[in-house]
C-alpha cells in the first residue's frame, strides 16, 4: 500500500492543465475480490479460462441493453472537449485518465468486434484486440473513474463516461475481475442489510447510544427509533451515518428536525443502507436487489413518507432509479415527493416557518459548499431543474451567517468529485484518492485564504470519509468537512416554542 | 455519354444507397435498444417540450461544447454552421426553378465556404498542436478532416480558380435525380469534388460522423428529469420486475 511516502501533488493558485505522463497510474489497481467474494454475487471466482470471448459477448448483451452504451460507443468524434474535465487526469496526468481515452480502451475492442470499419481497417480507426495487456489496462483505469459524470456535462453528445466504466466493470465482473472494495461491500449489504455489516443489536446499541449523548447535549429526549410500526417517514441512510465521524453529526441534525417538527419517523434496521454500490459496478440486478430491501423495510413498516439521508450516488440511486426498480410506490402519501431527500424535508419545514435557528451557533464557521457529484449532476431536489444547487444552499443560509461559494467553475454542475466516488474510497487506491482531490482542493485553498472558509459542508457520506482522509495530505484540518445536516443541528432550537 | 458521366453516376448511387441503408440500420438500431434507467445529465429539463428546446440548443449553438472549451467551439461551430449554409446553396443544382430563399443565400454560402475550409483548418491544427488531442487522435480522426477539407478545397477551386460549367453540372445534378442521365463536364476539379462527397456519403453511417444522429438518441440529452412523478421502465426491466413477483 502506498500510505507512507504518498504526498499530495502542490496545490496551484490558479488550474492547471498537466503535461501527460504516459503510464503514469497503470501500476494503480484496486485490490481484486476474492473468490468468496466474487462467488457470494455469482460472478466467477477468478479470471475465467475463455474470458476473451466471454468478455466480448457480454460486451454485445449489454449493448443490446443499454442504449446509452451504444450511442456512446459509436458517437464520439475524438473533439478532446473532456480531455480536461476529469479530475483523476488533473490530480495524475495520466492521459488514460482523459475521459475520451478511458471510453477508448473499451471502444477499441467494440470497433474491432462490432464494427466493419473496425474488422476491416483495425489500425485506421483505432480498433483493437482484447489483449491481456488491453485487459490490465481495463481494471485499471475503469476502477480509476469515479463515475462522477463531469466529462458528460461539457461533451457535445452528453456522452457519459461513466455509463462505460459501469458496462466494462460489468463485463469483468463477469469474466472474474471485480474490486475487493465494491463487490465485498455489496455481499455486507445482501447478507446483513448495510456496508459496514453491522447487524440489527449493535446497530440498535450505537442508535441508544447516540440517544445518550443527545440527551447530553441538550437536555432533551431526542430519539432515533428504529423498526417501529407506524411511524410516519422511514428514514434510509448511508450506514456511515451511525459511526463515522462526521456523519454522525449530520444523524443527530436529522433527529433534531424530526424531533422540532414533531414528525415521527424511523430507521429500519433491514434496509440500513442507503448506498447502493450495484450502480458503481453497472449492475442492474444487483442495483435492484440492494433497492429491495428499502421497499421491503416501507412496507413491512407501514411508513407513509420514504426520505434518504445524505449520501450523493444514494440519492442518484434513490431519486433516479428506486420508481423503475422497486416502484411504484402508490401505496405512499402523494403529498410528498417519493423519495424525498433530507434536505427537501428540512427546507420545506423551513419555508413553512415549522422550524427556528440560532444562527450565532455556526459562528464560528465561514461555509462553503461541496456539491456532490451524483446529486449535482444525477439528480434533482424540489420542483425546479437546480433545486439540487438551491436547496442545500438555502438551508446552509438559514442556519449559518457566513457562506461563500467556490470559484464557479467547480460548483454546481461543474462540482469537481471529491476524489472518493464510485467504488474508489479504498486504501488500495490512496494514491488516486489523494492525486483526485487536488482540483477541489485548489478551490478550497482559493476560499481558505480569500475568505476564512474554515467549514466545507457537502450531503455525501463518500464525500465526507474521502475529505477527512485526504484534508491532511493538503495541510487542511480534517475537521474542516462535515455535513449540512451537521450545521442544522448546531443551530436548531428545540423544545418548547 | 463518356464514361466519366456512367462511373460518376453510379459512384453516387452507390455511395447513396450505401449511406442511407447504412443510417437507417444505425437509426433503428438506436431506437429499438432500450435505455432501461433514467440518466439525464442534470439539471435537465422536467418536460418533453424542455428537452427539445435543450436538444435544439445543443444542435445548433453547441451549448455544452461552448462550456467546455472555445477554440474548439469555435472551430467546430463555424465548420458546421458554414457546412449548413454550404449544403442549402447547393440546392440550386437539384431544384428548377431554384427556390427563392436558395437564391437569397448565395452569397452567404460562398463565405461559408471559406469559413468552412478555415474551421476544418482550426480543427486539425489542434489535433497535432495540443498534446492532449494529439494523444487521443486516431488515423482516421486525421483523414477525417482531410476529406471534408478536400471537399471544402475542390468545390471552392471551381469557384476561384477554375471554373466548369455549372448549367451542365446542374443538369447532370436533375439527371441523377429523374434517372435520365445527362453528360458531366469534363474536370478534374469537379470530379475530385465528386469523387470525395460520394466517399463521404459511403461511410458516414460507418464511421465517426454516426455522431450527428447518435446526438439526439444520447440518454444524458434526450431525457426529461422526472424519475420520480414517472415510472420509466424497458421491457427487459419489465421482464425482471415479473420474475420477482
Ligand atoms: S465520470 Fe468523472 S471520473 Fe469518470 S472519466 Fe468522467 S470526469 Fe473522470
Ligand atoms: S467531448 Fe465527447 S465527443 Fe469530444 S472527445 Fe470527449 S467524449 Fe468524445
Amino acid at each position: 500500500m502506498a500510505t507512507t511516502q504518498l504526498s499530495a501533488p502542490p496545490l496551484k493558485p490558479y488550474p492547471v492543465i498537466p503535461i501527460l505522463e504516459v503510464g503514469a497510474m497503470a501500476g494503480t489497481k484496486s485490490f481484486p475480490a476474492n473468490a468468496q467474494i466474487q462467488q457470494a454475487l455469482g460472478f466467477p471466482g477468478e479470471l475465467v479460462e475463455d474470458w476473451h470471448d466471454k468478455a466480448i459477448a457480454k460486451l454485445g448483451e449489454l449493448l443490446g441493453k443499454y442504449r446509452s452504451l451504444k450511442v456512446y460507443l459509436d458517437a464520439c468524434v475524438h473533439c478532446g472537449a473532456c480531455t480536461d474535465k476529469c479530475h483523476y487526469f488533473l490530480g495524475t496526468g495520466d492521459p488514460k485518465n482523459m475521459p475520451v481515452a478511458r471510453q477508448d480502451l473499451l471502444r477499441k475492442v467494440y470497433r474491432r468486434h462490432f464494427t466493419w470499419s473496425g474488422k476491416l481497417f483495425p489500425k485506421l480507426v483505432g480498433a483493437e484486440d482484447l489483449t491481456k495487456e488491453v485487459l490490465d489496462d481495463w481494471y485499471s483505469y475503469f476502477n480509476q473513474c469515479s463515475e462522477c459524470r463531469r466529462c458528460s456535462v461539457y461533451c457535445p453528445y452528453g456522452i457519459d463516461t461513466a455509463e462505460i466504466t459501469m458496462a466494462a466493470r460489468e463485463v469483468m465482473d463477469s469474466i472474474g475481475l471485480g474490486t475487493k472494495y465494491t463487490n465485498e461491500i455489496i455481499g455486507k449489504v445482501h447478507r446483513v442489510g448495510n456496508n459496514l455489516g453491522l447487524p440489527g443489536p449493535a446497530l440498535q446499541d450505537t442508535l441508544s447510544s447516540i440517544e445518550e449523548d443527545l440527551k447530553e447535549e441538550t437536555g432533551l429526549d431526542i430519539r432515533l427509533p428504529v423498526n417501529e410500526k407506524g411511524a410516519e417517514v422511514l428514514l434510509v441512510t448511508p450506514s456511515a451515518d451511525f459511526f463515522a465521524e462526521p456523519h454522525v453529526y449530520s444523524l443527530m441534525g436529522y433527529a433534531k428536525v424530526f424531533h422540532a417538527a414533531g414528525i415521527s419517523w424511523t430507521l429500519s434496521t433491514h434496509a440500513s443502507e442507503a448506498a447502493n454500490f450495484g450502480m458503481f459496478i453497472g449492475n442492474y440486478a444487483q442495483m435492484q436487489k440492494i433497492a429491495t430491501r428499502v421497499r421491503e423495510s416501507v412496507l413491512d413498516l407501514g411508513a407513509k413518507r420514504l426520505v434518504v439521508g445524505e449520501c450523493g450516488h444514494a440519492w442518484r440511486a434513490a431519486y433516479s432509479f428506486w420508481n423503475t426498480l422497486i416502484g411504484p410506490f402508490d401505496f405512499l402519501d402523494p403529498n410528498y415527493p417519493v423519495p424525498q431527500h433530507i434536505c427537501e424535508l428540512t427546507y420545506d419545514l423551513i419555508q413553512r416557518g415549522a422550524l427556528s435557528f440560532d444562527k450565532g451557533a455556526n459562528d464560528k464557521y465561514v461555509v462553503t459548499f461541496h456539491d456532490s457529484c451524483n446529486v449535482a449532476r444525477a439528480s434533482r431536489m424540489g420542483s425546479l431543474p437546480g433545486g439540487q444547487f438551491e436547496i442545500p444552499r438555502a438551508i446552509i443560509r438559514a442556519v449559518a451567517h457566513k457562506f461563500v461559494d467556490m470559484n464557479p467553475e467547480t460548483i454546481r454542475e461543474k462540482t469537481f468529485c471529491c476524489g472518493g466516488g464510485g467504488g474508489i474510497l479504498t486504501d488500495d487506491l490512496l494514491e488516486v484518492r489523494v492525486k483526485g482531490a487536488l482540483p477541489r482542493m485548489e478551490a478550497l485553498q482559493a476560499v481558505v485564504e480569500s475568505d476564512g472558509v474554515n467549514f466545507m459542508a457537502t450531503i455525501c457520506a463518500i464525500c465526507k470519509a474521502q475529505f477527512s482522509k485526504v484534508l491532511p495530505y493538503y495541510k487542511f484540518n480534517m475537521g474542516m468537512v462535515g455535513g449540512v445536516h451537521q450545521l442544522v443541528g448546531n443551530a436548531i432550537r428545540l423544545g418548547p416554542k | 455519354m463518356t464514361t466519366a458521366t456512367v462511373v460518376f453516376a453510379l459512384l453516387l448511387y452507390a455511395a447513396a444507397l450505401l449511406g442511407a441503408a447504412g443510417l437507417a440500420w444505425r437509426i433503428r438500431d438506436y431506437a429499438r435498444t432500450p435505455a432501461p434507467l433514467k440518466i439525464p445529465t442534470t439539471p435537465a429539463p422536467t418536460s418533453t417540450g424542455g428537452v427539445v428546446l435543450r436538444m435544439l440548443r445543443e444542435v445548433t449553438l453547441f451549448e455544452s461544447l461552448f462550456k467546455a472549451n472555445l477554440w474548439i467551439w469555435l472551430f467546430g461551430w463555424m465548420f458546421h454552421v458554414s457546412l449548413a449554409l454550404v449544403l442549402a446553396r447547393h440546392l440550386r443544382y437539384f431544384t428548377e426553378p431554384v427556390w427563392f430563399w436558395v437564391v437569397w443565400i448565395q452569397p452567404f454560402g460562398l463565405y461559408a465556404g471559406l469559413a468552412m475550409a478555415a474551421g476544418l483548418a482550426g480543427l486539425w491544427a489542434r489535433r497535432f498542436l495540443v498534446e492532449r488531442i494529439r494523444y487521443i487522435s486516431t488515423p482516421s480522426d486525421h483523414l477525417m478532416l482531410a476529406l471534408l477539407l478536400g471537399i471544402a478545397l475542390s468545390g471552392l477551386s471551381m469557384k476561384f480558380l477554375d471554373h466548369t460549367d455549372i448549367i451542365a453540372v446542374k443538369a447532370y445534378a436533375l439527371g441523377l435525380i429523374f434517372f435520365d442521365w445527362q453528360p458531366l463536364p469534363a474536370h478534374l476539379g469537379l470530379y475530385v469534388h465528386l469523387f470525395l462527397v460520394a466517399l463521404l456519403m459511403g461511410i458516414f453511417p460507418y464511421s465517426k460522423l454516426l455522431h450527428a444522429p447518435g446526438v439526439f438518441f444520447s440518454p444524458g440529452r434526450n431525457q426529461a428529469d422526472n424519475p420520480r412523478e414517472r415510472r420509466h421502465l424497458a421491457p427487459w426491466a419489465a421482464e425482471l420486475d415479473k420474475a420477482k413477483l
